[in-house]
C-alpha cells in the first residue's frame, strides 16, 4: 500500500490523447459536411460562368440563320428591311453608339461635379440628402423614365430644339449636327434621358474612388497654399483618374444596353445621320419594339442584334472592370 | 470664402473685412475666380439632377393619383385600352409573383456564391475569375438576358411568368453575389476564430455565425436587387405574354406585369391609356420605393456597428 501523498502522481492524460478527445470531436461526418458545403458554394459561384457561356452559345446558335443569310453585311450593311429579308445593322449600331456618347457627354461633367461636391465641397448636413437623391434616381425604373420622356419631356423640348436648329442654320459644322427639322423623340432626347439614368452609377463609383485619395495628398496641396480647386485639380483628380475613367466606361456600358427608355423616346427611324435632333433607333430599342411581331429569319436576325449588343457591352464592361480592378488594387496597396 | 483659409484652432475667427483683404493679398484674382467657378460647377451639378428627379416624381405622383381607386387594385385589365375603366390587379399580381420567383432562385444561389468567393475562394485564381465575371454579368443588357431566356426556355416551354422570373433572376444574381460578398467582408475575423475555438466546423461557422452576423447587410442588398428587378421591362416583353386576368400561377399560362403595362399604354395615343400608364408607374414606383426603404431600415437596424 502506498502512503497517501499530497500530490496525485498518476500521470494525467495528455490533452491530445485520442481517448480523451473522444466525444469532443464529431469525427468524420463533420468533415464531410465541410467538403459538401464547399462544393455547393463553388457550384453556385460557377453558375455565373455557366450563364455567361450559355448566353453566348444559345443566342449565337439561334441567330445563325440570319448571320448566314446576311454574312458580313450584318454589321456593315445599312439597310434593315425584314420584309425583304435584308439585315444590315450598321444604322442601329450607329444609333446605339450615338445615343450613348451624347449621354456620356452630358452625364460625365455632372457626375464628377456631384462626386466632388459630396466629397469635397458640400456642407456636412447636405451630404446625406445628395446621396439619397442619387439612390432615388437609381431606383426609378427605366420604363418610368421612358414614360416621362415621351409624354412630358419630348413635347416640351421640341420647340427648344427647333430654336437651336434655326440658330445654327448655315453655320458649317453646327448645322450638320443641330440643323434640320427638329423632332421631339430623337437621338438627342434619348441621350438626355440616358444621361439622367447613368448619372447615379457614374457618380457613386467616382465618389468611392475619390474617397480613396489619401488625406496626406490633400493636406500637402493645401499646405502649399492651394485653393480648393487647385487641390482638386492637382491632388484629387490625378490620383483618381483611372477609377473615374472606369466608372465612365461602366456608365457607357449601361447606356448602350438600356432598352425601354430608349425604345420610347428615340423616335424609331432607321437612319444614319449626324443631325442629333432627328429621330433614330438603337439595337436594344428595335429588339424591344419589333421582336413580338417578327417571324423566322426576322426573329433570328433580332437575336443576332442581341449578340452584337452583347459583344459590344461585354467588351466595354471588361475594359471598365479591368481599369477599376487595377485601380482598387493600387488603392489598397498604397 | 472662409473655405480658402486654413486657420489654427486657437486663432480668433477673422472678420469678413479682414478675410477679404487677406485673400486679395495671398490669392490672386484669377485663382479666386477659378475656385469660385469650380464651386459653382459642383453645386450646379447637384441641382442638375434634383430638377429632373423632382419633375419625374412630381408627374408620376400627380398624374398617377388621379387614376388610383379601389377598382384599380381589384379589377382585371380594361378590354378596350382606349376607353377608361378596368383595373391593374393582374399586373400588380404578375409583378409580385414574377419577382418572387426570381428572388427565390437568385438569392440562395447568390448568397452561396458569395460564401464561396469570400470564405473559400479568397484571392485564388478561380474566385478572382468568378468575381470578375459577375461584375461583367451586371453589365449584360436586360434585353439580351430576355433573348437568352427566350432561346433556352420560351422556345420549348412557351410563355409564362416563370420565364420572366428566370430572366430577372439572372439579372439579380450578380448583384446579390457582389453585395453579399461586400457584407461578408465586414464580418470581423474574431467571430470566425471564436467559433472555431468552440469546435465548430467551417460550414457550421458560416451558417450559424458568419451569415447571421452579415444578415442585415445581405437583406438590404437583396432588397435593392429585388427592387431593381421589379422595375425591369425589357426582358419581360416577349417572355410572359399578356394576360387580362389575375394569374397567381407563374408556371402555366401567360402573365402580366406593371412595367409592361406602362410600356404598352405609353405607346398609344389615347388619353385613357396614357393615364393608365401613369397610374401603373405610380404603383410600380411606390412598390420599388417601399422595397428600397425597407432595405435601408433593415440595413440600419442590423448593421454590425449597432450590435
Amino acid at each position: 500500500m502506498t502512503p497517501p501523498t499530497l500530490v496525485d502522481e498518476t500521470p494525467s492524460p495528455s490533452p491530445t490523447d485520442p481517448e480523451r478527445l473522444k466525444g469532443l470531436t464529431s469525427g468524420g461526418r463533420g468533415g464531410r459536411g465541410d467538403v459538401v458545403f464547399r462544393w455547393v458554394a463553388l457550384l453556385a459561384g460557377l453558375f455565373v460562368l455557366a450563364i455567361l457561356a450559355l448566353i453566348a452559345y444559345t443566342t449565337t446558335h439561334e441567330a445563325w440563320p440570319a448571320f448566314k443569310l446576311a454574312g458580313v453585311k450584318f454589321v456593315v450593311g445599312t439597310t434593315w428591311d425584314p420584309v425583304h429579308n435584308e439585315y444590315g445593322a450598321l444604322a442601329l449600331i450607329y444609333g446605339t453608339i450615338l445615343t450613348s456618347v451624347i449621354a456620356l457627354i452630358l452625364a460625365v461633367p455632372v457626375s464628377i461635379g456631384i462626386a466632388l461636391f459630396v466629397n469635397e465641397a458640400a456642407p456636412r448636413r447636405l451630404r446625406r440628402p445628395v446621396v439619397t437623391v442619387l439612390d432615388l434616381l437609381a431606383a426609378v425604373p427605366s420604363v418610368v423614365y421612358g414614360l416621362w420622356g415621351i409624354l412630358v419631356f419630348a413635347p416640351w423640348i421640341q420647340p427648344l430644339y427647333q430654336d437651336v436648329a434655326d440658330a445654327c442654320k448655315g453655320i458649317p459644322v453646327l448645322d450638320s449636327i443641330f440643323g434640320g427639322t427638329a423632332s421631339g423623340p430623337s437621338y438627342m432626347t434619348a441621350g438626355i434621358i440616358l444621361a439622367i439614368m447613368i448619372i447615379p452609377i457614374v457618380t457613386s463609383l467616382s465618389r468611392e474612388v475619390i474617397a480613396t485619395v489619401p488625406a496626406s495628398q490633400r493636406e500637402a496641396a493645401y499646405g502649399m497654399g492651394a485653393t480648393r480647386w487647385e487641390m482638386i485639380r492637382h491632388a484629387v483628380l490625378p490620383w483618381s483618374r483611372g477609377g473615374v475613367v472606369g466608372a465612365i466606361m461602366l456608365g457607357l456600358g449601361r447606356a448602350m444596353g438600356e432598352t425601354i427608355a430608349v425604345a420610347l423616346v428615340v423616335g424609331s427611324a432607321i437612319q444614319i445621320t449626324s443631325h442629333v435632333f432627328l429621330p433614330g433607333y438603337s439595337i436594344a430599342a428595335i429588339i424591344a419594339n419589333t421582336f413580338g411581331s417578327a417571324e423566322d429569319v426576322g426573329r433570328s436576325a433580332l437575336i443576332g442584334l442581341g449578340v452584337v449588343l452583347f459583344v459590344m457591352t461585354i467588351l466595354v464592361n471588361v475594359a471598365a472592370r479591368s481599369i477599376v480592378t487595377r485601380f482598387d488594387r493600387r488603392a489598397q496597396g498604397a | 470664402m472662409s473655405d480658402l483659409l486654413v486657420r489654427g484652432p486657437s486663432e480668433p475667427e477673422p472678420t469678413e473685412d479682414q478675410e477679404r483683404r487677406l485673400l486679395e493679398v495671398t490669392i490672386g484674382r484669377s485663382r479666386r475666380v477659378r475656385n469660385r467657378l469650380a464651386t459653382v460647377w459642383m453645386y450646379a451639378s447637384f441641382v442638375a439632377v434634383v430638377i429632373p428627379l423632382g419633375f419625374i416624381v412630381g408627374y408620376v405622383v400627380a398624374k398617377g393619383l388621379s387614376v388610383l381607386s379601389v377598382d384599380w387594385f381589384t379589377k382585371p385589365l380594361a378590354i378596350i385600352s382606349s376607353q377608361p375603366g378596368g383595373g391593374m390587379a393582374p399586373a400588380i399580381v404578375g409583378t409580385l409573383v414574377i419577382t418572387f420567383w426570381a428572388a427565390a432562385m437568385a438569392v440562395p444561389l447568390g448568397v452561396l456564391g458569395a460564401v464561396y468567393l469570400h470564405e473559400y475562394g479568397g484571392k485564388g485564381r478561380l474566385a478572382r475569375l468568378i468575381r470578375f465575371m459577375s461584375d461583367v454579368m451586371t453589365g449584360v443588357p436586360s434585353i439580351v438576358m430576355g433573348l437568352f431566356i427566350y432561346t433556352i426556355w420560351t422556345l420549348r416551354f412557351g410563355l409564362s411568368g416563370f420565364a420572366g422570373s428566370l430572366a430577372l433572376g439572372c439579372l439579380m444574381l450578380p448583384i446579390v453575389i457582389r453585395s453579399t460578398e461586400e457584407m461578408l467582408r465586414l464580418v470581423p475575423d474574431d467571430l470566425r476564430m471564436a467559433s472555431y475555438a468552440l469546435g465548430n466546423r467551417k460550414w457550421r461557422t458560416i451558417i450559424t455565425v458568419v451569415l447571421p452576423a452579415a444578415l442585415g447587410g445581405i437583406v438590404s442588398g437583396v432588397m435593392l436587387a429585388v427592387a431593381r428587378a421589379a422595375g425591369e421591362t425589357a426582358p419581360l416583353l416577349f417572355l410572359i405574354g399578356a394576360s387580362r386576368t389575375v394569374n397567381w400561377d407563374a408556371f402555366t399560362g401567360p402573365n402580366s406585369a406593371l412595367s409592361l403595362q406602362i410600356f404598352t399604354n405609353a405607346t398609344t395615343p389615347f388619353a385613357a391609356a396614357q393615364n393608365r400608364a401613369w397610374g401603373a408607374a405610380l404603383t410600380l414606383v411606390g412598390l420599388v420605393f417601399i422595397l428600397t426603404i425597407i432595405a435601408r431600415v433593415v440595413a440600419a437596424r442590423f448593421s454590425l456597428k449597432h450590435q
